[in-house]
């Protein structure tokens, strides 16, 4: 898993949270409890394929609030994020350090 | 102090008893409460630290900072009709009464799992929130929040659907709308204890948030599944909903949204009403009269808040990602956009002073709180705030819808 995401930078990972947390979070809330988009929460992610949930991202879901990200990220930050949401805040630190 | 039946022939003892409380609660009761007026105080929201900061709007300063509020992403607040008291709606589910005075929280209770806003009443004695999870409204006592009733969002026999644009409304009344169910809600709370509920079904799809004007007679939902708006007359309910600008797409491709229009802030002036186009870079002028569009002012990105001066003079608009650094002014004489402004990453939010003379905006990466003279466009003052979103000043307690 983590040489998936040797590409990203440091620097670009405490950007993608922050889109996360702001972006992401005025829909899923901040701290992805749900809203008007569902929980993002691990134990919700984790039942759902790695490559759905990053077409999810990178396409949104027609006939829903979700927009398509692709604009703003690739799909390395895509899988990014989702290991990052299904791993949980707690592992933010070893995430972006890595 | 003394109770009545108690001996009044022993004035030392009440004199050091006086002399005690005075000493010992003095610091506790009065010392760290403030004694002026609250009609010019407000409240800035930080959202990611889950605290707010209680502001002088004349003196632009803070006063006191208030901690441990829960997810305050999406927070909204209201006032009490005295202007001591903020309610402050959490994303959490929380609700928290803090008292402006003293800067603290003195009553505070987690009412559903996940909500999106509130609204007090016309005569101020209950708070009402809008709840997604689960879907409803629940009704509170305002001095105490006490709950007085509950009003499920349940259609289609079992399914409970989000509750969007909560607001007042004249003759004690609450609005709102159900996302799923396309449907809006007046409920009279005349009798608080068992409230009457008219339901206004297939108004649109998706109503994603509400607004009422000033007057508290025309209650506006805007629709995220279709263009278009829903239009109640709430002084004739009974003509039902009417959807108003249903062709203001007219079929041209629908940009993804990134964020939501926020209606609480629609510009609503005396001739027109200035409506964000959902997923377009544009806001729609309106005549208030014939609900008809009469202008469409372009825009660098999509619209959330467009909200007009106290006077009505100027609208100010702010903008989704990746747009959101930037502002937009739009002289409401002309319907021209007269200014640009850049304050940063994170414009999520403007207030007006209660005459306009001034507007408050969040700057949410810059980590503060810009102050603009409105007719020089002049940045007169910065205060510092952590993430700041919403902005709410004590005047809005005696404005109906806000």
């Amino acid at each position: 898993m983590a040489g998936d995401h040797d590409t990203i930078t440091d620097a670009r990972k405490a950007q993608l949270v922050r889109l996360l947390d702001h972006d992401c979070g005025a829909c899923h809330g901040l701290e992805r409890e749900g809203g008007l988009g569902p929980p993002l929460l691990p134990e919700d992610l984790r039942q759902r394929s790695r490559e759905a949930l990053v077409a999810t991202i990178l396409n949104g879901r027609p006939d829903t609030a979700m927009p398509p990200w692709r604009p703003f990220l690739t799909r390395a930050e895509a899988r990014w994020l989702v290991d990052y949401l299904r791993a949980g805040r707690s592992d933010l630190s070893q995430m972006t350090q890595r | 102090m003394r109770k009545p039946g108690e001996d009044p022939s022993r004035p030392m003892r009440r004199r050091l008893l006086a002399a005690l409380l005075l000493l010992t609660a003095a610091p506790v009761w009065a010392g760290d409460c403030l004694t002026r007026g609250t009609g010019d105080l407000g409240v800035v929201i930080e959202r990611a630290a889950g605290s707010l900061r209680v502001v002088d709007v004349g003196a632009r300063r803070e006063l006191f900072r208030v901690e441990d509020l829960g997810d305050l992403s999406h927070a909204s607040v209201v006032f009490s009709p005295d202007q001591r008291y903020a309610f402050v709606f959490g994303r959490d589910g929380a609700l928290s009464k803090v008292d402006l005075l003293c800067g603290r929280v003195i009553e505070r209770i987690k009412q559903a799992g996940n909500s999106i806003g509130g609204a007090i009443s016309q005569d101020g004695d209950l708070v009402a929130v809008s709840n997604y999870e689960p879907g409803g409204v629940r009704i509170f006592r305002a001095s105490d929040l006490e709950p007085v009733t509950r009003i499920p969002a349940t259609y289609d026999d079992d399914k409970r659907a989000k509750v969007v644009g909560l607001v007042d409304a004249p003759g004690e009344r609450f609005v709102f709308s159900l996302y799923e169910a396309g449907a809006i809600w007046v409920a009279d709370l005349s009798n608080p204890g068992s409230p009457e509920v008219e339901r206004f079904e297939d108004v649109g799809r998706k109503p994603y948030d509400g607004l009422v004007d000033g007057r508290g007679r025309y209650y506006i939902a805007g629709l995220f599944g279709e263009d278009g708006l829903a239009l109640l007359d709430l002084w004739q309910t009974g003509q039902g909903v009417r959807r108003i600008l249903d062709d203001y797409g007219r079929g041209d491709q629908r940009l993804p949204v990134y964020k939501m229009p926020h209606l609480e802030g629609w510009a609503l002036t005396d001739e027109h009403a200035f409506i964000p186009a959902v997923g377009r870079h544009a806001l729609l002028v309106v005549d208030r009269d014939t609900w008809q569009e009469v202008k469409r002012i372009e825009l660098p990105g999509q619209p959330v808040f467009a909200v007009a001066r106290p006077d009505g003079r100027q609208v100010w608009v702010n903008f989704a990602h990746p747009d959101n650094d930037t502002l937009r002014v739009i002289d409401v004489a002309s319907l021209e956009v007269v200014e640009a402004l850049d304050p940063g990453p994170g414009v999520l939010h403007m207030e007006f002073t209660p005459k306009g003379e001034a507007v408050w905006v969040s700057v949410r990466d810059d980590d503060a709180v810009h102050v603009y003279d409105t007719a020089s466009f002049e940045r007169v003052a910065e205060l510092e705030a952590k993430t700041p979103s919403g902005i709410f000043f004590t005047h809005r307690a005696h404005e109906i819808g806000r």
